[in-house]
């Protein structure tokens, strides 16, 4: 074979090879190789001017390379983009004429395969035919592709996400209502002018559990709770979660407050009993403020659930674990030792 | 509305199928007539999610919807869709990724072996039916098209007749039948360098 046959066979087989002398001079450059090097001949070169050598290291001379037992090569052109490449050098054997100690090295963009063929405006026809290049590339674009419209996806999956919890009526922690579903309740029962109940329940030491224990365990007794007042009020009662360890029940039909009597009691009963957590008792009471709505009087929305955060109010600051009904002469007392701080409306 | 994704059980058909169909009705033909081929088709919602599965049995409910709807044989149809895929700013992916699979309009044909694979390792799910290209004396060759979907050959026609122009090529395709259990799509191929093309840059920056 001659040495011209075996340069044909490397261009064909690795395009984008080098053959260097023992001296470093590049005596044969496959033509992709020659791409690298757009406007100077590679054969007027010599390997270490191209290519700046990262490894092996500390290489100052040819000689070392072609003797290194390493036989990988981490290189970087030295003009810019300064591609990173990857090299694989080998002995030339079989080289009979002037070629002495000549080495093929053989170069590959690695995974800088992208950059590569953008900066050198690459084609298929610049590599051999089973290169995986291209089929990594039509991988990056394919992935790329497909990646965007799962992103698309998501994106309309999340928005729709908010939406259905925007328009939910459900508490998710524990399954009561919310404070959307609560107002929507109160607005009906006030335009319908009938006689309703509503109570304002505060946890008392509610802050004390989720700082010691910690959130589960706050969960835990949210959860607790809302079982129980689900199971001490009626069917057509509507228990909801309004806030942390906020809640509203709204029964209707009251005809006396002896109803109310009972249902706060039994509701403050039993959540004086500890609520185990993990071998832990977690210890809160409810503290209540309930206002009964006779047909006539007709508040708004603000005032009814003010004049219910008055009596709450009032519960509290009678020592809590009990509840007050509200009374109009409950604003003056108020007033006259500090005003009342209703609870906080979210907006969300 | 969101989609109804796949139920599971049933054979599934992925919805950049049915969503490229969606989009091929309604940019050419107005949201007003999809909606039309939707409810023809007998769906309660009208918007497909490239990204999930549906039951098999939609596609080929939309496509004769829409053979009615425009009046149309649903060969002709199809082979729309084939041509709207490859043609269609939105879709340049597509081209893209077809320009890949060769460097001439012929290399491209023997490409189209692979293309069930190729998709695949892009979208393991998408399930592209096999396809198989038979080369014949005289610059002629056939496609086979294995498809649960009757009319799959049409599409690949009109994929190929655009493919052919991207290559610069002049080749006549012509829809056969069916043929021991393949739609067969034969092809002669006129001249391979009969126009310019359009131009395929490997490295475009994606985005």
């Amino acid at each position: 074979m001659t040495s011209t046959s075996i340069e044909s066979v490397l261009d064909a087989l690795c395009p984008m090879h080098l053959v260097v002398s023992a001296t470093g001079h590049i005596t044969h450059a496959g033509p992709t190789a020659q791409k690298l090097c757009a406007h100077t001949d590679l054969r007027t070169m010599r390997f270490l001017e191209v290519f700046n050598v990262k490894r092996p290291r500390a290489v100052t001379q040819f000689a070392d390379l072609a003797s290194s037992q390493d036989l990988k090569l981490h290189l970087e052109l030295r003009r810019p983009p300064r591609t990173s490449l990857k090299g694989i050098i080998v002995p030339m054997l079989d080289s009979h004429d002037a070629q002495d100690g000549a080495s093929i090295i053989n170069l590959s963009f690695g995974i800088s395969i992208i950059d590569g063929v953008r900066d050198y405006s690459l084609t298929n026809a610049d590599f051999a035919a089973t290169d995986l290049a291209i089929e990594m590339l039509y991988l990056v674009e394919a992935k790329t592709a497909a990646m965007e419209a799962s992103r698309r996806l998501n994106i309309r999956l999340q928005g729709a996400k908010i939406a259905a919890e925007e328009q939910a009526f459900t508490d998710t922690l524990t399954g009561l209502k919310n404070r959307r579903a609560l107002d929507t309740v109160l607005k009906r029962l006030l335009d319908s002018s009938s006689f309703f109940a509503v109570m304002q329940i505060d946890l008392d030491y509610f802050k004390a559990v989720n700082d010691t224990l910690g959130h589960a365990a706050g969960d835990h007794v949210l959860q607790t709770v809302a079982r129980i007042m689900v199971e001490e009020t009626r069917g057509n009662d509507i228990v909801a979660r309004v806030g942390g360890d906020e809640f509203t029940i709204v029964l209707p039909d009251v005809r006396c407050d002896d109803v109310l009597r009972l249902v706060a009691h039994r509701i403050i009963d039993r959540l004086k009993a500890p609520i185990p957590f993990q071998g832990e008792d977690c210890r809160v009471s409810a503290s209540i403020g309930t206002v009964w709505m006779q047909s006539g009087n007709a508040p708004s929305l603000e005032e009814l659930l003010s004049d219910a955060d008055l009596a709450l109010y009032a519960s509290k600051h009678a020592g809590r674990a009990r509840q007050t009904l509200y009374s109009p002469e409950l604003r003056s007392v108020a007033n006259s030792i500090s005003p009342p701080q209703g609870r906080t409306r979210g907006t969300r | 509305m969101l989609c109804r994704g796949k139920t599971g059980g049933e054979t599934a058909m992925h919805g950049l199928v049915n969503r490229s169909i969606q989009r091929f009705v309604s940019d050419t033909y107005g949201t007003a007539q999809w909606h039309t081929v939707t409810r023809l088709a007998g769906l309660d919602f009208t918007e497909f999610e490239a990204m999930l599965e549906y039951q098999q049995t939609h596609t080929p409910a939309l496509l004769d919807a829409i053979a009615t709807t425009l009046n149309r044989s649903r060969a002709s149809v199809m082979e729309d869709i084939g041509t709207y895929l490859v043609t269609h700013p939105d879709f340049e992916a597509v081209r893209r990724l077809l320009r890949f699979g060769g460097v001439d309009f012929v290399d491209f044909l023997h490409s189209l072996d692979d293309m069930r694979d190729r998709a695949r390792l892009a979208v393991p799910e998408l399930g592209l039916p096999a396809l198989e290209l038979h080369a014949h004396p005289d610059q002629t060759y056939s496609l086979q098209c294995y498809s649960d979907i009757k009319g799959y050959g049409h599409v690949m026609m009109g994929v190929m007749r655009v493919m052919a122009d991207d290559y610069g090529a002049l080749a006549l395709f012509d829809h056969t039948g069916q043929h021991n259990g393949a739609e067969v799509v034969s092809i002669t191929l006129v001249a391979v360098d009969f126009a310019e093309g359009r131009s395929f840059e490997l490295g475009r920056v994606t985005g």
